[in-house]
């Protein structure tokens, strides 16, 4: 029972610490001070305090769509157990369940876009279908590749019972983090493929979305995001972690250092693409899933190397 | 003769001097020559003299380097339709529009006969901003997006309908006028020069020092007095402070918009030491107070000539960095090459002008062709070296604002070098009477393009006509064919990189 509770508590920290992270990273490669790490809460939290504005016509899909999007993401957040600790909900083959409660999320959220009628969040909403359902596919190999190693379907049990020390566990595990670090990328909606700072409604596709959303939908939504993105990035520290040092005290960290510094560097350095170069690099995630399933199959087959 | 034909120094010209030819005449002539690239408007328009209307034209030959002027008149309600010249030059369109939509003037087989700026004393009173004739095309997969008039940045109001499939912009509209305030109307309301050259300082925020140096230079010419070598200089380094300031301020927009911090930071900072180092002489980060005509409150001393030496040898050295860091990142270079195209026979079909107009290769720069101030001295003078890309994309544009820094920097540091301050400068002149019934233009470069004042003085010496074309009226079309067939996530990249002026066009 303390195990679980300590769980839930540590996802939370991992997700209130990443922006606040992502944040000071940024402010330091491009020379500055920064805000303080805490900046994004007290921002959330004046929007809480907010009311909400409506626009006249929405309907009431619009209203309940930041709801749903973050109970979804919380359900996500309870299902990633943090390395030798254990999550509130597991069953076998909650992996799947997993992806699809966050598309859920999706999906509240780009029938509320198409609800205010603008042609800005129509096509934010557009964008937003195409990279999910390209997204898709990368998560599924990535989760099937964990699966295929360990001979278990919940997240619980794959990272538990995956510790052994040998160089192709070492080779899977390293290559599937790589892989959830990027898919966190395209999950929250970074640089390359998103830029969450633009102010420019015709460049953007997450923050498109949620233009007509104000004080608490918009601090509802903000939440959300932040749970999105500590889900992905627990994924892929769970499986550095269950490389050697299985603990908690180990993968925490790692989760909020590996998202957190790998955003603010890519997005200090580097520009975003161009928005049809997006499909082409999110494709090459699924193939580089792929790939990473095949030669998991391979390592299975006992070759060896 | 139909032209009268002077350049861009000489003094104010007698009205009488300008010949009055049949309007069948100029037409055929300009048919002919604006087939050649060397020539093209600098202005065209009208104005009420007595009953008549009076149309003047400043025809630019870019290669003898002078300026043709003819004039033709109507009566005020005279029903003729006049052959459109915008059928043949798609150039003169923003100028037969304004005459028309101010006095009613017929211009047939106009294709693109829209109202321009909403004018105040339009004729039509029923064309508003709100009955904009959009373009429209019709089809089940095409959808509109309408951007702005207000729009999300810091930025000017002004309409941006896109016709797109899906992702891509078949066809924008960039609807204006929103920002009308009659700047042209309130320098002939009023004599004072003092507030005139305020006004001239307020034309377009950006362009505060070319605008004012214009419009020095158009009231010195109907003074018939030419500025002392010193203030030529002045004149110049604060020209050239001010491209550098606005070129790099947009290279580091351009970077924002892609997502690219480190491009951001690093031109944001040397902008505002740009800037910074202009206030530091005059007192106004945008030179505001340091143009007179005349002569100058803020001579350059020698401590100042220091100062400005430092810091733009400090700037250009960073700013280089910067330029070398863009041209060899590959995430950039993907973001901003082949990225809105305008080639170089569309930019002199739409009469382009400016750092638009080389970055496709057409060739419109009046430091070199119509040669003003410093880049008219002889001696002392900098024989100018236009910069010419030919690519036409978004790259090519950010290039030529790269080098035209790097290129005015050095500007900078040659005038300094060879400057002697002296106690002994000329002050202000707000006072002396203006030429009566002449006409006095003058053309510069701003780091947009070409700038050109025309002024028309009455018989008591006041300013009847003031004119002004900021480079801005020809370009937004270049932007809006620079888009077509791009991602619509690619306009915001496109649009910055013109950079174009709301105010400047609407005056």
């Amino acid at each position: 029972m303390g195990a679980i509770a300590l769980n839930t508590f540590l996802m939370l920290i991992v997700a209130l610490s990443i922006p606040g992270v992502i944040n000071r990273t940024r402010s330091i490669l491009a020379g500055r001070k920064g805000p303080r790490l805490t900046q994004h809460l007290h921002n959330v939290r004046l929007l809480l305090k907010k009311g909400s504005v409506y626009s006249t016509t929405t309907t009431i899909l619009f209203r309940i769509a930041p709801a749903v999007y973050l109970g979804a993401a919380i359900v996500a957040l309870l299902f990633i157990p943090v390395a030798d600790l254990y999550p509130l909900i597991s069953f076998d083959g909650d992996v799947i369940c997993f992806a699809y409660t966050l598309a859920l999320a999706r999906v509240a959220i780009i029938l509320a876009a198409m609800d205010t009628g603008s042609s800005f969040e129509g096509m934010g909403a557009a964008r937003e279908a195409l990279y999910g359902a390209l997204i898709e596919p990368a998560l599924m190999i990535g989760f099937a590749t964990l699966a295929m190693f360990c001979g278990y379907t919940s997240f619980a049990e794959i990272f538990e019972h995956e510790q052994s020390f040998n160089l192709h566990h070492t080779i899977i595990m390293l290559l599937t983090a790589f892989l959830f670090v990027m898919i966190t990328f395209v999950e929250s909606g970074r640089v390359p493929v998103d830029d969450p700072r633009t102010h420019l409604e015709l460049t953007m596709i997450h923050e498109v979305m949620c233009l007509d959303y104000s004080g608490v939908d918009m601090g509802m939504i903000h939440i959300a995001g932040w749970f999105k993105t500590a889900c992905f990035s627990m994924i892929a520290a769970n499986a550095v972690a269950a490389m050697g040092c299985f603990h908690w005290w180990f993968a925490v960290p790692l989760a909020i250092l590996l998202t957190g510094l790998s955003v603010g560097i890519v997005e200090s350095t580097q520009a975003r693409n161009k928005l049809i170069r997006n499909t082409t690099f999110i494709v090459t995630i699924s193939a580089l899933a792929a790939l990473i399933f095949f030669i998991g199959y391979l390592l299975q087959l006992n070759i060896n190397i | 003769m139909i032209y009268y034909i002077t350049d861009n120094i000489s003094g104010a010209i007698a009205l009488t001097d300008i010949p009055e030819v049949e309007y069948a005449a100029l037409y055929n002539d300009l048919k002919e020559r604006l087939q050649e690239e060397k020539y093209h408007v600098a202005h065209y328009f009208a104005t009420p003299e007595g009953n008549r209307l009076k149309f003047y034209i400043l025809l630019l030959d870019d290669e003898q380097h002078k300026v043709m002027i003819s004039s033709f008149s109507m009566d005020y309600y005279e029903d003729v339709a006049l052959p459109s010249l915008t059928a043949l030059h798609p150039a003169l369109h923003p100028f037969e529009r304004e005459i028309s939509e101010l006095y009613n003037v017929e211009f047939d087989s106009m294709p693109w006969n829209k109202p321009l700026r909403f004018s105040f004393d339009r004729r039509n009173r029923n064309s508003t901003i709100d009955t904009y004739p959009f373009y429209t095309i019709e089809g089940d997969s095409l959808h509109e997006v309408n951007v702005g008039p207000i729009h999300a940045g810091i930025i000017e109001p002004g309409a941006f309908r896109f016709i797109c499939n899906g992702e891509n912009v078949l066809h924008l509209e960039i609807a204006l006028g929103y920002q009308h305030r009659g700047v042209e109307k309130e320098f002939s309301s009023t004599n004072n020069r003092l507030r005139q050259t305020l006004l001239a300082e307020s034309i377009a925020g950006d362009s505060a020092i070319a605008h004012t140096t214009t419009y020095a230079n158009v009231v010195e010419k109907l003074l018939h007095l030419s500025p002392s070598e010193n203030l030529i200089k002045e004149r110049a380094v604060a020209l050239e402070l001010e491209r550098m300031a606005m070129h790099i301020a947009d290279t580091g927009a351009l970077s924002m918009d892609i997502g690219y911090q480190l491009g951001q930071v690093a031109c944001e900072a040397l902008r505002t030491m740009t800037i910074n180092t202009t206030q530091a002489w005059c007192g106004n980060r945008f030179g505001k107070g340091l143009i007179r005509p005349v002569g100058t409150n803020k001579p350059l001393t020698e401590a100042k000539c220091k100062m400005i030496l430092e810091n733009v040898a400090e700037i250009s050295r960073r700013y280089n960095e910067v330029r070398l860091d863009i041209k060899s990142s590959p995430t950039i270079l993907a973001r901003f090459e082949e990225c809105g195209i305008v080639p170089k026979n569309e930019m002199y079909r739409i009469g382009g002008v400016g750092m638009a107009a080389r970055a496709s290769g057409a060739k419109r720069d009046i430091r070199a062709s119509h040669p003003f101030g410093i880049f008219s001295l002889s001696g002392s003078g900098i024989e100018h070296q236009s910069i010419i890309k030919n690519q036409g994309d978004v790259m090519a544009r950010l290039m030529m604002r790269a080098n035209e820094v790097l290129q005015s920097a050095e500007y900078i540091k040659a005038i300094l070098e060879s400057f002697t301050p002296t106690e002994d400068y000329s002050r202000p002149d707000y006072s002396t009477s203006l030429t009566p019934e002449s006409l006095s233009f003058a053309l510069t470069e701003g780091w947009r393009g070409e700038i050109c004042h025309v002024a028309i003085t009455d018989k008591r010496g006041s300013i009847a006509t003031y004119k002004i074309k900021d480079p801005s009226l020809h370009n937004w079309l270049a932007l809006a064919l620079a888009v077509r067939g791009e991602g619509i996530s690619d306009f915001p990249i496109c649009n910055k990189s013109f950079n174009l002026s709301y105010c400047g066009h609407d005056l």
